[in-house]
């Protein structure tokens, strides 16, 4: 019994699924067949355009250049975002109704603004008012588009987080004399960011995935843009888009992976309460406030 | 104070990021729904499809498939969307790929619906009598499409930023246009304000409303 929705076939229903079967077949063939026969008819199988990525040079000089680029922008926007979103996340939750106010407002505005355009305003705001040099403006640009968005989603995770945290922590650490900070920092925080890494780690997947347009928007070298150089000397767009393709869905293969572990391992591990006693109702506040980042990705963002 | 605005069509700007976010929003209804109920059938082989295709798909950004439908699909394969013109067909182009990526996200989400139906309500409709199809098109689809509202206002909300990324293939939406205006005038923060407020005014009615109606739909358990 795989489903809610049916019962483990009869023989009649097992005559249908498998005319199902031949006919979902088929039809598939029929797909690969036409998109075969349209990259013979346009010269795309020849081994010439492939054969640039047998050697090391295609890798060397563009697509390892470009997979770093790519995670070093990832990493320093998750660096960078995942402390300010703390803060912000826990300034929401504050007694005090202005930073409530001001620190709800900072949030709602820059998630409901397009990365691409943060990244836009970043790079025209650098060119302008600092004297950041134009080769690194890029990267620039691009790690202050996402950080102001990943922010923003990773507050809602950290409150989130805090929130479904049973009532008795705080009131245990009130009762054992501890301040509203140490509460915070040494109680709720720690167990509500444990419960939330899983949602954090598959955070990074939109955060690789929203570098991409920093490459054709401002020129950052990352992994799509040196696609572009790639494809420019070997003249060979298709495979070099299929190679590029794949890197990206290797990498975010592993970071989904590694996520579904954590949530595995948090669940199972019975040292840290926090994470046991959350998780459950972690992924309902996921599904509901966040936009399901871990179910959906992030509400699929980029 | 908002002299630089003349000269640049920034309502119309806008009206095509709703027209690409409406068109691709039913798109990716109907192919999300499809491939949801793909992954949810008795036939092992359309279920392996549906899971290969949403998880491939999430994996890629959505820049790379844009790109690809300009540069790979038009410029070598020669996939023209039925019009000549270059900027029908980049509009054309852009409402595929995204009807693409986010039928993905719009399976995951009718899928996680499904899942909270309780096995009861189907083992009861089986008891009754009723065939797969009456099951899941009287018992099951009515109550996960009610707990599904808020994350599909979510995906609508990512998909309307996302139309941004149609400006990489020349689409004249709101970004391509802020990109143009932030290089020639000189008002950097006022033109930044403008679109970002233009965004705000798209998604927030957006999530508000629906998220009223999810719950005053949701089925109370």
């Amino acid at each position: 019994m795989t489903s809610v929705l049916y019962d483990t076939p009869g023989p009649r229903a097992k005559r249908r699924n498998v005319l199902f079967s031949v006919v979902f077949t088929v039809l598939l063939a029929l797909l690969l067949w036409w998109v075969w026969q349209k990259m013979d008819e346009k010269d795309q199988l020849t081994s010439a355009l492939w054969k640039p990525f047998t050697e090391s040079e295609a890798w060397t000089t563009y697509l390892l250049p470009g997979l770093e680029n790519t995670l070093k922008a990832a990493a320093l926007s998750m660096v960078i975002a995942l402390p300010l979103g703390a803060v912000f996340g826990i300034a929401r939750l504050s007694d005090h109704r202005w930073v409530r106010a001001v620190s709800g407002t900072v949030v709602e505005f820059f998630r409901a603004i397009p990365v691409l355009l943060l990244m836009l305003f970043a790079n025209e705001f650098y060119a302008r008012s600092t004297d950041v040099s134009s080769e690194d403006r890029p990267l620039y640009a691009v790690v202050t588009g996402l950080v102001l968005y990943n922010a923003s989603v990773l507050a809602e995770v950290v409150r989130a987080g805090i929130l479904s945290l049973p009532k008795g922590q705080t009131e245990a650490a009130y009762a054992i004399g501890l301040r509203k900070g140490q509460t915070m920092t040494s109680i709720l925080l720690p167990q509500a960011v444990t419960a939330m890494l899983p949602a954090i780690v598959s955070q990074l997947v939109v955060i690789v995935k929203d570098t991409a347009l920093g490459g054709v928007m401002l020129g950052f070298p990352e992994l799509l843009n040196s696609r572009g150089t790639l494809a420019a000397n070997y003249a060979n767009v298709i495979p070099s888009f299929i190679v590029v393709a794949v890197m990206f869905i290797v990498l975010n293969f592993i970071l989904t992976s590694f996520a579904s572990w954590l949530e595995r391992y948090l669940r199972r591990s019975k040292r840290s309460t926090g994470a046991v006693l959350g998780v459950d109702k972690v992924d309902d506040l996921n599904a509901a406030e966040v936009g399901g980042t871990y179910g959906t990705g992030a509400g699929g963002s980029i | 104070m908002f002299d630089f605005l003349d000269g640049y069509d920034v309502l119309g700007a806008f009206w095509m990021t709703v027209k690409l976010t409406a068109l691709s929003a039913v798109g990716s209804l109907v192919w999300g729904t499809l491939l949801a109920a793909m992954r949810v059938s008795p036939v092992p082989l359309m279920r392996g499809f549906g899971t290969v295709y949403v998880n491939v798909v999430r994996n890629i950004p959505l820049t790379v498939i844009i790109l690809f439908s300009s540069l790979g699909l038009a410029d070598v394969f020669g996939v023209t969307m039925g019009s000549d013109d270059f900027k029908v067909q980049g509009f054309r182009l852009a409402v595929l790929s995204l009807i693409g990526y986010t039928a993905a996200f719009v399976c995951e989400a009718i899928r996680s619906g499904i899942n909270t139906v309780p096995l009861g309500q189907a083992e009861a409709a089986r008891a009754i009598g009723l065939s797969f199809s009456q099951t899941l098109t009287l018992i099951v689809l009515p109550q996960a499409f009610r707990s599904v509202i808020g994350p599909l206002a979510n995906v609508l909300i990512a998909l309307t930023k996302n139309t941004t990324v149609a400006a990489a293939i020349g689409v004249a939406e709101a970004a391509y246009l802020m990109k143009t205006m932030i290089e020639n005038e000189a008002q950097t923060l006022l033109i930044g304000a403008v679109f970002a407020f233009g965004f705000v005014v798209l998604t927030l009615p957006t999530g508000l409303i629906l998220g009223w109606l999810s719950k005053r739909l949701a089925v109370k358990r």
